[in-house]
């Protein structure tokens, strides 16, 4: 039973992560249809600038809330990864509006190539450790066997964080007009153009939304593990774009259950069965869900047009 | 960046050649933006000592980053306008009908060049025998030329699905570590010649890509390449967690080497040395498994060139063009898809058993994802569908870094630790986006219609439209 409780937090908290990064993807797929292979190591690059900021303030300018020092990181990594998305799309997506099926995708995973090797030439290929933050726990309750069921710091913070940003992002898509430009290129793009949408300006405003959620993702991944690579990107991208088709790809709500879904069934399966295999089940489980359910748990199946 | 803007006046009036001042100021944006991109990333190095995490600044590079974003930025808007001003003002000598057509140089050189390329790879033992001038100094050459035609096999095999049949395959390397492995286990646990696993890890490739392309060969373009991808993770992890068949992450080793039709390559009596009458020397084997591959990998692309004319191989294209248009005509779509992905995997068991062979040693960490994303950057960059593209492709993505790395200068102007190799992966990422936009037919994007009436005549890939099927 304690087991349960301690490993239901740990998978919430790691499906809150999975839930920012799932949109990235979900909101991509549904504006135009396309896999942003590279959003993955988007999310690893925003944990390396959260990273380096994070020392900058800490250890040159002697900041010593740790808190406020991880706000602010957190909106200069949302800054710079959203600078990020926005060239990544001009330059190597938007020329291929039009082209070919499948060249976004393989444009997509040239872009999750380079980004990774970048990293890599510029920040080294060893794991990046950051100084210890928020060590503190909440003891919940105490089982018999001693087995303390906890709450940490981290997983407050990393949960109601998403909490909020979400209610945020749903705000914009929902009630903003930037939101109803947004679903109106996801319906017809050529439409609203017709009526006057900057198609080109809501595609670019939705990669830069989700390169944002992606930053406040790695910050938290980066606040939560305390340790980055130049390979983590891969990974949780693949994860999380598992959760954003379990949860049907082009809805918000679903991508974020999708993201707790996931990180449930990854913290359990690692918990009850072999850690070994915790990549292979979710792995399985988007082989699984897009042969059977492709439109996934909330989202409406697709219909192939002519 | 921003579209280039052409600069050409739609009021009538006479083109402006070359406008400095707006290029310069969307240059310097382009500059500006870098400069965003390069903070943090390339302007603090973050250093580890022990336990402690510092950061080094260097400025310098970022400097040298932007500069470069905005040079190229610049010639990008010179050429741009140098062209738009040639489009927008006519020659008089220029033609104003139809002109026919000459041939085009790569045709030409594709009347000649394929023999040459052939005669070359054929003879690439004796020539690098003959300018290193000695067995033993060509040792590295063989070695690279047999990593190369590895590469180009396996780029010919994933051509087959991707350049004919249009299925993304990410997870490519999947059977090639099935081949591999099939090569390894058969030959330590039972003790099976190579000759005989050969065929085996070919048929056993292509039975797992019929079992994993069953079910998913339903799907839409995208959603096939990331269940692909899934499913080489998969296996790879697999390959790592089941210790009591695979050992694990230590690999298999100790795997017996190809022999010469049950002839070893030894310096003892039943060797090949011995029986042929000549001196043992280690490079025989090396040469010979040099021309093994090359028979593989021709023995690959006389398979693909043959299957294309054969009603499969012509489905396959249909398939790649439009999908829903070959259903209507009622062709077996899943059926077709699933030949090209069986016939694809077939190969890649072949090349992976030959990986086995060579290295004597196989483990789970040579049949990574980054592996797949190389064949796939070989076929990409090659043209996809265009079999002498790959083969270029293979050449330029395996041999070049390699060359590259031999070239002294490099290291004098970047400095003693250089090596070209750890950049290998940022410019096949940079190379494959940039196919992308400029050519997306690939380098190499003249092919040959595999239907013609009376006369064959190559076409240009602006006439061949890849379907949205």
């Amino acid at each position: 039973m304690e087991i349960f409780v301690q490993q239901l937090i740990n998978g919430l908290t790691l499906g809150s992560i999975y839930g920012l990064i799932a949109i990235g993807y979900t909101m991509v797929f549904g504006i135009i249809g396309m896999v942003n292979f590279a959003h993955g190591d988007v999310f690893m690059l925003s944990a390396f600038i959260a990273l380096i900021f994070f020392l900058i303030l800490t250890t040159w300018l002697g900041m010593s809330s740790i808190v406020l020092a991880l706000v602010i990181v957190m909106v200069i990594a949302m800054v710079l990864t959203s600078l990020w998305g926005w060239a990544i799309e001009r330059v190597a997506y938007r020329p291929l509006r039009g082209s070919f099926r499948l060249a976004p995708l393989i444009s997509a995973i040239g872009v999750s190539i380079f980004l990774s090797n970048f990293v890599q030439v510029a920040q080294g290929a060893r794991n990046k450790p950051t100084p210890p933050m928020m060590r503190d726990v909440i003891v919940l309750f105490q089982g018999e066997s001693g087995y303390n069921v906890v709450l940490s710091y981290k997983q407050i913070v990393i949960m109601a964080t998403t909490a909020v940003l979400l209610a945020i992002f749903w705000y914009l898509v929902q009630k903003t007009s930037l939101g109803r430009a947004q679903r109106a290129c996801e319906q017809d793009r050529k439409m609203a153009a017709l009526l006057g949408i900057d198609v080109d300006r809501t595609i670019s405003l939705t990669f830069v939304i989700g390169a944002a959620l992606a930053a406040v993702a790695g910050t938290m991944y980066l606040l939560y593990y305390g340790v980055v690579s130049f390979n983590d990107g891969f990974v949780p991208g693949v994860k999380a774009f598992t959760a954003a088709v379990l949860g049907g790809i082009g809805s918000l709500p679903g991508a974020v259950l999708g993201g707790l879904i996931i990180g449930l069934i990854e913290t359990f399966w690692s918990a009850y069965f072999s850690i070994e295999y915790k990549d292979v089940a979710a792995f399985s489980i988007l082989a699984i869900v897009l042969i059977f359910m492709p439109s996934g748990i909330l989202g409406r199946p697709e219909v192939e047009k002519v | 960046m921003t579209a280039p803007s052409t600069i050409a006046a739609d009021d009538g009036s006479a083109p402006v050649r070359f406008d400095l001042v707006a290029a310069l100021k969307d240059s310097l944006k382009a500059g500006a933006i870098a400069f965003g991109l390069s903070i943090p990333i390339l302007a603090f190095k973050t250093e580890q000592s022990g336990g402690d995490i510092f950061l080094r600044p260097r400025w310098g590079l970022v400097a040298v980053f932007v500069a470069i974003i905005f040079g190229v930025r610049l010639l990008q808007h010179a050429f741009h306008a140098t062209k738009a001003y040639r489009l927008a003002t006519p020659d008089a000598h220029q033609a104003t009908e139809f002109v026919h057509a000459e041939p085009s140089a790569f045709q030409k050189v594709s009347r000649f060049g394929i023999p040459f390329f052939l005669g070359i790879a054929i003879s690439f033992p004796f020539l690098i025998y003959l300018i290193q001038g000695g067995l033993d100094q060509s040792r590295y050459w063989v070695d690279l030329g047999i990593l190369i035609l590895t590469y180009v096999m396996l780029g010919w095999g994933l051509n087959i699905v991707v350049g004919l049949a249009g299925l993304l395959d990410l997870g490519y390397v999947a059977f090639y570590a099935v081949g591999a492995y099939s090569y390894a286990l058969l030959s330590t646990t039972f003790g099976l010649s190579f000759w005989v696993c050969l065929p085996l890890a070919g048929i056993l490739a292509a039975f797992w890509g019929i079992i994993l392309g069953f079910p998913v060969l339903r799907l839409r373009g995208d959603y096939l390449a990331i269940v692909t991808l899934a499913f080489g993770e998969i296996v790879r992890l697999v390959l790592i967690n089941w210790t009591d068949l695979t050992n694990g992450g230590a690999g298999i080793s100790s795997i017996p080497r190809a022999t010469f039709f049950g002839l070893p390559f030894s310096s003892g009596e039943d060797g090949f040395a011995a029986f042929f009458g000549i001196e043992y020397h280690g490079m025989q084997r090396m040469i010979f498994l040099y021309y093994l591959i090359l028979a593989l990998a021709l023995l690959t692309n006389f398979v693909t060139m043959r299957l294309r004319k054969l009603p499969v191989g012509r489905a396959w294209e249909a398939l790649r063009e439009d999908e829903i248009a070959c259903r209507s005509l009622g062709i077996n779509t899943t059926n077709t898809k699933l030949t090209a992905f069986a016939i694809g995997a077939m190969f890649g068991g072949f090349a992976g058993s030959f990986f086995a062979v060579r290295q004597g040693f196989v483990s789970p960490e040579s049949f990574n994802f980054l592996e797949s994303a190389i064949i796939l950057a070989i076929v990409v960059l090659g043209g996809m569908g265009s079999q002498i593209g790959v083969a270029i492709g293979a050449v330029v993505l395996v041999g070049g870094p390699e060359i590259l790395r031999n070239l002294g200068f490099l290291s004098a102007v970047f400095g003693e630790s250089f090596d070209p190799n750890e950049y290998r992966l940022l410019l096949f990422g940079m190379g494959m986006v940039a196919m992308m936009v400029w050519r997306p037919r690939g380098l190499i994007s003249e092919r040959q219609p595999s239907v013609f009436l009376k006369e064959s005549k190559a076409i240009s890939s602006s006439h061949v439209k890849e379907g949205h099927g």
